[in-house]
């Protein structure tokens, strides 16, 4: 498929995909994993209207609350690493 | 005068005198004393010491001395390189004289770089010395010293910052905050003042423009790194660097060693080796024998390296060796990377052969940073790429010194070429990027090197000199870049100045503009010397160039700090100022007049004082800003500036011709400028000046003259401007000629014909007709041609009159011994076809058709090329059935020009085949079309590509018009030639069949091709389905099951392109069926593809990535999830790099529908480990 036009970007997909955050690499820490996974799912949480509903109405809370629950829960979900923490260019810098 | 009074004067001869003429010339000597013969040496006859009484006694015989002299010449000049004009230039022969200056400005040898090693140890000893003495404990001291009424000279920076009123440009805001408490001040600011080159931590006066001093700085805790730079005065005009070796030395040498080499004379040995041992005696040489040497070889053969900077002792033993021809010993790491000469010396000590293990910590790094330098200058793709990549992961070990000590002297190198620059470049792009804010001492040297790029003719030169500065000043920040560039600003050499104004504007579009204003400002309003300023306004313009409307923002503040410089004494600045309110008028364009208010008065007045290039330059300020104004304001400022561009018209100056013609179309574009005003003082004047011959012959004045003109005519009507050209139609000049005709076609596009009148279009006519037979054809001549065609098709009906006699000279000139004339006439007929077709002229037409393919007999490709391209003419308007010849004559005559191998006929044949095969298949009998069919087989050889793709829809049309099963077998019968383009193509053509004549026609007989035990067959059919299934999407889901064996039968060969084309067929199956119900032969695809992920080489795996990409969208993400969490977390590193590398692809697709996948991980149950997700638990 020489003439494919993804080609180019496939030789370059590492580099690509370390641009987006929210993205792994093989020296990645279960907590950062898990932490990525739950931040995901709460941007899905909130960006799903009816989802929303559906946990306020579980929880018998309102929709604000509980949104403002997630959002808050959004930065830190399960709390800081006990591991150091390498920044992006001191992981790159280890390899 | 009279005549007696000549003869008083005793100059005239008297009657039966002795005359004396010419005593200037002849002493008035007896006639026996002179020289009676001519000497038989000419040369020597030129000076008169040389020049014999008598003739010299023949001393010696054999050639004479001119003979001797133009052999030794002739010597000389067999040495040169003959294909010095078709070899590619390296970087310094294209560079001009001003380019050229990059290399006397930078001195980056080696020895100079070192002195920046000793950058930490420098700093530390600063530290040390003002150990204790923060930066607010001296301005308290300062303080103590103002109040006793001390007005000294300040010693350093953080005390002239005290000392100032004003904020400036070069100062953290915490200092000129600490400034203010401590307001009292010297009287006079000298923030503008040059720096001088007063040794550091020698007495110095407090100025704004100095580099601020580090000891102050160091101490503020915002400020990490320091902004000095140790040696102020390497920064300033370095030492001249001359080029060692001019390339084409380099070569001469290379070259004459090699010949040495090679014609080197037999050694005892050889000889004792190649003659028999029997029957020859060796016999001693003469004694008085002296060889014979050849002293131009001699010169040649001695290396002329450094003789610019004096001697220098030879590096090692290397360059001897090379000098006498042996190439150093390759070490094995660079087995396989080309060396060329010039390398070794550059790079001699990884030839030097000495065992790295024992040499010091510092000296393995520099030639390990070698090596890999070489190898990215000089070795194959897979070993630079690998190269590149260890000095980026490695470039913070290696440190910026040692790096950036190699890379740039490297790259001042004479004998370097595009595509080193381009690699070495790319180097410090990423090492750049790795480093960060540890380059900062090397800002200076680095910005030396890269910044003539900036002007490099080579565009990509260009973006890349830009790429890095601007990665250069995100990584030391805009206070080192500004503190590093500062001593250029007002550097006396031009060069510099403008490289550095370029590279300003840079640092601006990286950094933003705001940042850079406060600077700018200082700047531009410095006081001390013009050239700052110059340079302050030089770095606006190019902002604004490099810019466009991202300047918006900012221009009132832009405009303002350089207003000033209009009513500057100095011309440059003036000069340059005008420039920079045009580019900031011209990127701002169409918003924005509010900012440029204050420049207007200036500006129009500024026209009536000046002249010359100051004019010139304020024109074309000008013509940028009266198009941003609202109509009244245009009409009147155009007015206003008028009557000094239509003087102007007369100027001889060419670059004023040009602005001026700018100039006008600009102020005649605007709403403002009534018609009525332009017809009574713009035109006459207009038309006066610039439609003269003369201005044709130029390329820029021609282009400007015809833009304007086209705008004249837009504002006042077409009818008016071109009664005023029509004659010049018939001018005897043809490149006048050209210019009359591109401008009236031009015209007539932008406006039509409605305004042209009967009689305006018959005079009209006849000069079109004129210019097109009186061409001569020394251009191309499309000028005439395109002008003709769109001039009738723009009549229309009106044009009806007029085309018998068109047509008659078209048929005569189709008989013009000339083929260029030949080739008008037909390729007129292509573009008047359609108009003949509108005025009803069918029958015209078809005469004209036949007389085509009279001519298809045709010799000159050419000519025969543009014969099909009216045929095809003919052919679009008449359609098939009253197409006269008729198709069925038409395509026999064709079939054999098929053959033909010039491009303009292959391309135009085929098109015509192709329409006749898509239109009137029916016309022609079956066998007929098998034959073209074996034709177009050869097509597919054609190196341009439209002719491969009609070509292959070709074979579409044909095998819809003949059923496929025919043209199938030829195709398949194809697959089995040798050539790679050939069978690329012609699996091309079979999915093109397919998807025309419906897959179940071709699938079975591909399928059963595929048993064929030839790998290039099985290829073949493997990237025919490929292909198939790309074209026919979601038609694809009824042969999926078919294939489905076949592929998997592909994706277990041991053959890796058999997996790769394979996994690409998988990927278009699997989205073209995506939501139709095939999930589970896919998953089965699937399974087969997955093992195929640890694969390396770059094709395959972009297939098997492509694949599983393809099937996420059939499968849905989640499967792909669950198929790669096994391998997240892995054990072995290189398999987890697969995984992430797949998980990560599939995350940016589809991150939003992955949460519902995600596993549970709630293994350990303490509060640590616990990462739990219950929302999606909850159940109503």
């Amino acid at each position: 498929m020489a003439t494919h036009p993804q080609q180019n970007l496939y030789s370059q997909l590492e580099h690509l995909q370390t641009k987006y955050v929210g993205t792994g690499h093989p020296d990645i820490s279960r907590h950062d994993w898990c932490t990525n996974m739950a931040r995901d799912s709460i941007a899905t949480y909130l960006g799903h209207r009816s989802l929303l509903t559906l946990f306020a109405t579980v929880e018998g809370e309102s929709n604000g609350r509980i949104r403002y629950h997630l959002l808050e829960k959004l930065h830190s979900p399960y709390g800081q690493s006990e591991e150091p923490v390498l920044s992006k260019k001191e992981r790159l810098t280890q390899w | 005068m009279s005549k007696p009074d000549q003869l008083v004067n005793g100059k005239g001869t008297e009657f039966g005198k002795l005359g004396s003429f010419d005593t200037h010339i002849y002493d008035t000597e007896e006639p026996e004393n002179y020289v009676s013969e001519i000497p038989p040496d000419n040369l020597a006859s030129d000076s008169e010491e040389d020049s014999p009484k008598a003739s010299p006694p023949r001393s010696r015989f054999g050639p004479s001395k001119e003979f001797l002299e133009e052999a030794a010449e002739a010597e000389i000049e067999e040495d040169e390189d003959p294909f010095k004009d078709t070899r590619r230039k390296s970087i310094v022969e294209r560079e001009n004289e001003y380019q050229s200056k990059a290399r006397s400005r930078g001195v980056l040898s080696r020895d100079i770089l070192r002195v920046e090693d000793s950058y930490v140890s420098q700093m530390k000893s600063r530290l040390e010395e003002e150990k204790g003495t923060t930066i607010y404990e001296k301005q308290g001291k300062m303080e103590e010293n103002h109040n006793k009424g001390q007005l000294s000279s300040c010693s350093n920076v953080s005390s002239s910052s005290v000392g100032l009123k004003r904020q400036r440009w070069d100062e953290d805001g915490t200092i000129s905050i600490e400034n203010s408490k401590a307001a009292n001040s010297l009287s006079v600011s000298r923030w503008d003042q040059t720096p001088l080159d007063i040794p550091s931590g020698g007495q110095r006066r407090s100025r704004w423009d100095q580099t601020p001093d580090v000891a102050a700085l160091s101490g503020l805790k915002d400020q990490k790194t320091p902004l000095w730079t140790p040696s102020i005065q390497g920064m300033e005009t370095p030492r001249l660097y001359d080029p060692a070796m001019t390339p084409e030395v380099y070569n001469q040498v290379r070259w004459q060693k090699e010949m040495e080499e090679r014609n080197r004379p037999f050694s005892n040995e050889e000889l004792d080796e190649l003659l028999p041992k029997e029957g020859y005696e060796i016999l001693q040489p003469p004694p008085n024998y002296i060889p014979i040497r050849t002293p131009a070889r001699k010169l040649v053969s001695t290396p002329t390296s450094d003789s610019a900077s004096g001697y220098r002792i030879p590096n090692e033993s290397v360059v001897q060796k090379t000098s006498i021809g042996a190439a150093p010993k390759t070490p094995e790491e660079l087995e396989g990377v080309m060396i060329k000469p010039e390398d070794y010396e550059y790079f001699s000590k990884i030839f030097s052969g000495e065992d790295e293990s024992e040499l010091p910590l510092e000296e393995q790094k520099e030639r390990r940073i070698m090596t890999l330098l070489l190898k990215i200058k000089n070795g194959t793709p897979p070993i630079r790429k690998s190269a590149l990549r260890m000095i980026t992961e490695r470039a913070r070990e290696f440190g910026p010194g040692p790096l950036f000590n190699q890379i740039l002297p490297l790259l001042m190198s004479p004998t370097l070429e595009d595509q080193e620059r381009h690699l070495l470049v790319k180097v410090i792009d990423r090492v750049l990027f790795k480093l960060d804010d540890a380059v900062r001492p090397y800002v200076h040297k680095i910005l030396v090197v890269i910044e003539p790029l900036l002007i490099d003719e080579d565009y990509y030169a260009r973006v890349e000199g830009r790429e890095i500065i601007s990665n250069l000043a995100k990584a030391a920040g805009l206070a080192t870049m500004i503190a590093t560039m500062r001593p250029d600003i007002d550097n006396p050499d031009e060069y510099v100045r403008n490289t550095t104004s370029r590279a300003f504007a840079v640092v601006a579009s990286a950094l933003g503009i705001p940042a850079l204003l406060p600077f700018l400002r200082a700047v531009c309003r410095s006081r001390k010397s013009w050239q700052a300023r110059h340079t302050g306004m030089k770095i606006v313009q190019q902002i604004a160039i490099l810019m466009g409307c991202a300047v918006l923002p900012h221009l009132r503040s832009l405009v303002e700090i350089i207003e000033d410089g209009l009513l500057d004494e100095q011309t440059k600045i003036r000069t340059i100022c005008a420039l920079a309110i045009g580019a900031l008028a011209e990127a701002s364009s169409p918003y924005g007049i509010e900012a440029f208010d204050s420049v207007l008065k200036p500006l129009w007045k500024g026209i009536r004082q000046h002249k010359g290039k100051t004019l010139a330059a304020f024109l074309k300020a000008i013509g940028f800003i009266i198009p941003l104004m609202d109509a009244e304001y245009a009409s009147y400022y155009t007015k206003e500036v008028m009557p000094v561009i239509i003087r102007e018209f007369q100027s001889p100056d060419d670059e004023m011709k040009k602005i001026v013609l700018k100039v006008v179309k600009q102020c005649i574009a605007c709403d403002g400028v009534e018609a009525s005003y332009v017809k009574t003082e713009i035109i006459p004047e207009f038309f006066r000046c610039f439609w003269v011959r003369r201005m044709a012959l130029d390329r820029r004045n021609y282009r400007q003259l015809v833009d304007s003109t086209v705008e004249i005519a837009k504002k006042v009507g077409a009818a008016e401007v071109i009664i005023r050209l029509i004659d010049d139609l018939k001018d005897e000049s043809e490149p006048y000629r050209r210019m009359v005709m591109e401008t009236i076609e031009n015209i007539v596009n932008a406006m039509g014909t409605s305004e042209i009148d009967l009689k305006l279009e018959e005079r009209l006519v006849d000069g079109l007709l004129y210019a097109f037979q009186e061409q001569t054809g020394v251009d191309d001549g499309t000028v005439i041609l395109s002008g003709m065609g769109t001039i009738i098709n723009a009549l229309g009906l009106r044009a009806k009159s007029y085309l018998p006699q068109i047509a008659g000279i078209i048929k005569w000139r189709l008989n013009n011994k000339s083929a260029k004339v030949r080739q008008q006439a037909a390729d007129l007929i292509f573009h008047i076809a359609p108009v003949m077709k509108k005025c009803r002229e069918e029958s015209l037409l078809s005469h004209l058709g036949l007389v085509l393919f009279e001519y298809l007999g045709e010799e000159y490709p050419d000519v025969l090329g543009s014969i099909l391209g009216g045929l095809i003419g003919i052919v679009n308007v008449i359609g098939m059935e009253n197409m006269n010849p008729p198709i069925s004559e038409l395509l026999p005559r064709l079939t054999p020009i098929l053959k033909n191998r010039h491009e303009k006929v292959q391309e135009n044949c085929i098109d015509l085949v192709g329409r006749i095969a898509d239109r009137g298949a029916q016309y022609v009998s079956s066998r007929e079309w098998m034959r073209i069919c074996f034709e177009l087989l050869e097509l597919l050889k054609a190196p341009k590509k439209a002719i491969r793709r009609a070509t292959v829809n070709t074979f579409g049309y044909i095998a819809k018009a003949i059923g496929p099963q025919d043209v199938l077998a030829t195709l398949l019968n194809n697959l089995k030639v040798q050539e790679r383009q050939q069978r690329v193509c012609t699996t091309v053509a079979i999915a093109i069949v397919a998807e025309t004549c419906g897959p179940f026609t071709v699938i079975p007989a591909l399928m059963n091709e595929y048993r064929t035990p030839e790998l290039n067959v099985q290829n073949g059919v493997l990237k025919s389905m490929s292909f198939l299934f790309e074209y026919v999407g979601e038609m694809g889901k009824d042969y999926v099951y078919a294939v489905t064996p076949l592929l998997v039968d592909a994706l277990i060969d041991r053959d890796l392109v058999h997996r790769q084309t394979a996994s690409t067929t998988v990927g278009h199956i699997a989205l073209g069926v995506a939501g139709l119900g095939c999930e589970d032969a896919v998953t089965h695809l699937l399974n087969h593809v997955w093992p195929n992920i640890f694969e390396t080489s770059p094709h395959v795996i972009n297939a098997v990535m492509f694949a599983i990409q393809g099937c996420q969208v059939c499968l849905g993400p989640g499967l792909i999830l669950y198929y790669s969490l096994q391998g997240l977390f892995h054990p072995a590193r290189k398999v987890r790099e697969v995984y992430w590398k797949i998980y990560n692809n599939l995350y940016i697709y589809a991150q939003d529908s992955l949460t519902a996948f995600y596993p549970r991980i709630e293994i350990d149950s303490d509060q640590k480990g616990n990462y739990c997700r219950p929302e999606l638990d909850l159940v109503l």
